[in-house]
């Protein structure tokens, strides 16, 4: 579904990804893990068309999205949870879905996905007129992959999504994610908390100093000494 | 008692006026964060084209300020097209500079094709009237004032409240990355800010004529700067602090031009800037507090 081919990626002189490769296949969870700083936000935005590649391809259901504006990326069907969840604090969180749905036209099926996203969290119903910015942190999470979910994503990237959160909703929210996979949305998931990761992964990548150095099926990376050495320190 | 009632209903007028060109002060800051010093010439040149739509083509004042902010929201996207984008990413300073030099280029071609001098906001177009009302003078221009700016307030809040596209102007001024993640187009979401900015600030200018009865090519420097201190005053970025920020400073200029001296009249408003800047920066309505992560 999505290839990354070689892709070079710099913030002025600093070169931040060299010459990285990924691949997500159709309907598979697969996760990108990596210390603090190793490029891991720098590939999604690099994805999401925030940031443009100098060198390589980026490969979408069989087209060229490297050069593609990132409004129109969200058009083709990726969305991305940003890393620190970034939901508009001074909006309702109905206005954080609506803005999630802002590519749409069909009302009424708009509608139905807000209700659809309400009946998974429950929460987020009951505090609908609330301003994001009171939520607590796990309720603003949520509200971050409600408001992903309604733009009906085929891929969606999701960055950091348990950062900040107790183990009791990382647990939570990591069976969210499975959930919305298995209902039929691929996901590249970028996580520092690896154990969690591999753990409902189908497939892993491991990103050092912007480049991949480990990659295979999660059962392989949990079992690989590297693995365990750098990343599943818990 | 009677005479501050009078002076207050005086102000009003003038407040709104300030209130309008303060909103695309604001509006424009709170999206890009650029002080467009441009916005009080776009509203001088608003003023002109409803003069020229009143003298030329013969409408009514009505038309002629729809005219005039429909002239103005396409000048607004030039600008910023033209001007503002190419430096979106370069340092705040140079886009400061580059909205002085915006401002000065409105001023001086609008001397160079029209000549220095004034032009006498034809009556024909509004009779001045004077009612009775309770014991107090009301004039009819004031009612017009007041009534067309607070209508266009509740439009512009309306558009911003309930509308997509305000939806979009409010999740960009947020956090634009965040709002580009969506499929908002940022560039798009700017463009509109401007377009409606300078459609306020152009009426705002058509009742500058209609209040003082002459324009000219720098009539909007002064009541830019004032509005510009009226949203600072609000709390920059902040759209009903401009509309609060404009009615107090109207007010406060009619009050002392009333009771104290007309020629403190200018001093007071940036006797507020100076004072909101040591004692408030954010503004009323700013908050200090960065909002919960
Ligand atoms: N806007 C920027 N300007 C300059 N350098 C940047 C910028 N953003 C990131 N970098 C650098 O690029 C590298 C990769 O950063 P990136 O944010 O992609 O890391 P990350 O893997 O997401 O880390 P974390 O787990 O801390 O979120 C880092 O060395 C970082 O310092
Ligand atoms: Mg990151």
């Amino acid at each position: 579904m999505l290839q990354i081919k070689d892709i070079d990626v710099y913030y002025g002189s600093i070169h931040a990804l060299k010459k990285l490769y990924l691949e997500v296949e159709q309907g598979s969870i697969v996760t990108l893990i990596g210390a603090n700083g190793a490029g891991k936000t720098t590939t999604l935005n690099t994805i999401s068309g925030i940031l443009r590649p100098r060198n390589g391809t980026i490969m979408y259901k069989g087209t060229d999205i490297t050069k593609v504006a990132p409004e129109k990326i969200v058009g083709l069907g990726i969305s991305q949870v940003a890393e620190g969840r970034r939901v508009f604090s001074t909006m309702t969180v109905v206005e954080n879905l609506e803005m999630g749905g802002y590519l749409r036209r069909d009302k009424k099926a708009i509608q139905t996905d807000m209700e659809m996203v309400y009946s998974r969290f429950p929460r987020l119903q009951e505090r609908r007129k609330q301003l994001a910015g009171t939520l607590s942190g796990g309720e603003q999470q949520m509200l971050a992959i409600g408001r992903a979910l309604m733009a009906q994503p085929e891929l969606m990237l999701m960055d950091e999504p348990s950062m900040g959160l107790a183990p009791l909703l990382v647990k939570e929210i990591f069976s969210i994610i499975k959930d919305i996979n298995e209902r039929g949305t691929t996901i590249l998931l970028v996580e520092q908390n690896a154990n969690m990761a591999l753990s409902i992964a189908h497939k892993a990548f491991v990103i050092e100093t912007g480049e991949i150095v480990l990659q295979g099926t999660a059962e392989q990376l949990l079992k690989s000494e590297d693995v365990k050495k750098a990343y599943l320190r818990c | 008692m009677q005479e501050l009632i009078q002076q207050l209903v005086n102000g009003l007028s003038l407040g709104a006026i300030y209130a309008l060109i303060a909103l695309g002060y604001t509006m424009v800051y709170g999206i890009i964060k650029l002080i467009n010093f441009a916005h009080g010439d776009v509203m001088m040149v608003g003023a002109f084209v409803g003069f020229f739509s009143i003298t030329l083509l013969g409408t009514n004042i009505a038309v002629a300020m729809l005219i005039a902010m429909a002239v103005c929201a396409l000048l607004g996207v030039i600008i910023e097209k033209v001007a503002y984008r190419p430096l979106r990413n370069s340092t705040r300073i140079a886009s400061l500079i580059t909205a002085i030099g915006v401002s000065l280029l409105l001023e001086y071609l609008t001397i160079f094709l029209l000549g220095p001098n004034q032009k006498i906001f034809p009556d024909t177009a509004f009779t001045v009237k004077a009612y009775d009302i309770a014991g107090l003078s009301i004039l009819n221009k004031d009612v017009f004032v007041f009534v067309s700016a607070v209508g266009l307030m509740l439009v512009l809040q309306y558009i911003i409240k309930y509308t997509k596209t305000g939806k979009a102007m409010r999740a960009v001024s947020l956090d634009n990355e965040a709002a580009i993640l969506m499929g908002i187009s940022v560039d798009k979401t700017i463009s509109t800010t401007f377009a409606i900015g300078s459609a306020l600030a152009a009426a705002a200018g058509v009742m500058v004529g209609v209040y003082y009865g002459a324009i000219n090519p720098l009539m909007g420097i002064i009541p830019g700067l004032k509005a510009f201190v009226a949203a600072v005053l609000g709390g920059i970025g902040i759209i009903p602090g401009a509309m609060v920020g404009g009615f107090v400073i109207g007010l406060l200029e009619t009050l002392v031009s009333g009771y104290g001296n007309s020629l403190y009249r200018d001093a007071v408003s940036f006797g507020v800037l100076i004072l909101i800047l040591l004692v408030k920066p954010t503004g009323l309505f700013g908050k200090d507090t960065g909002e919960k992560v």
